[in-house]
């Protein structure tokens, strides 16, 4: 692409035009925008991944230490960030099983299961989970 | 999808290791669907609120002592954080544009999942 046959007086070297990109392009279009707080929501997974394990260890280490974690958690900027946190898992939970008949063409007996049939499973799966997590939890 | 991500590894990431990174990226946001937001809703805003009355802490203790609990906490830890590497790793170099420090991006990226997991597998081993 740059190159220009030697000898043939100066080199002149040719390059595509690229239009720079702004650092905040993903800031003029709703899509664009909803497109990167699908991506960010994976810092709220990985803060969740946290808060697991701060609950995990409190719970191992005996009843005092889990009850200074639940005093913890009801600290006002500790319930405002899982709010946030809830929020941006939950966009990324129906952005995934929005997906999932996209990227999920599933057969049977030589059939295309229809998308929809795909899509309710997904939710009938996520229902499902969340009963048993509660149940399992709360019981 | 209106924008297209690039396809992962361009960057620095050696080809064999693609298809692994790819597959924990996508069981990760799987799981994390299923799973993060009836205990994020539980333990984050309904218990703190009052909503719900707290588990007893002995009831939580047996539960964590199952191994099919500590099972299923280890592959979410570390599912979710592959995933969490493989988008925020996406949004530095492509959502920000930092594409001249890809090599960088990625190697804090997976490597913060990989000692995210070693976290993990600690905390999990010695909650047994």
């Amino acid at each position: 692409m740059d190159t220009a046959p030697a000898g043939a007086g100066p080199v002149y070297t040719a390059r595509a035009y690229r239009q720079p990109v702004s650092r905040f392009w993903w800031l003029r279009r709703r899509s664009y925008f909803l497109f990167m707080m699908r991506e960010l929501s994976s810092v709220f997974v990985a803060w969740f991944v946290v808060f697991l394990l701060m609950l995990v260890a409190a719970v191992s280490s005996g009843p005092v230490a889990y009850q200074e974690f639940l005093d913890w958690s009801a600290r006002p900027w500790v319930i405002a960030l899982d709010v946030i946190a809830s929020a941006f898992v939950l966009l990324h939970a129906v952005t995934w099983f929005n997906l999932a008949p996209k990227a999920m063409v599933v057969r049977l007996r030589g059939r295309r299961v229809p998308p929809r049939v795909v899509l309710a499973a997904h939710y009938g799966l996520w229902a499902a989970c969340s009963a048993v997590v509660a149940w399992v939890i709360l019981r | 999808m209106t924008a297209k991500r690039a396809p992962a590894g361009k960057q620095s990431t050696p080809r064999s290791l693609e298809p692994a990174a790819w597959l924990l990226f996508s069981a990760g946001g799987m799981i994390a669907a299923l799973l993060i937001p009836v205990l994020l809703v539980l333990f984050g805003i309904a218990i703190p609120l009052g909503w719900l009355a707290a588990p007893d802490h002995s009831h939580l203790l047996s539960v964590l002592h199952h191994p099919v609990t500590l099972l299923v906490l280890f592959g979410l830890c570390v599912s979710a954080l592959f995933h969490w590497a493989h988008r925020f790793r996406s949004v530095l170099s492509h959502g920000l544009r930092l594409e001249r420090a890809g090599g960088v991006i990625a190697v804090l990226c997976y490597g913060g999942a990989v000692v995210g997991s070693v976290v993990a597998a600690y905390v999990l081993i010695s909650a047994w």
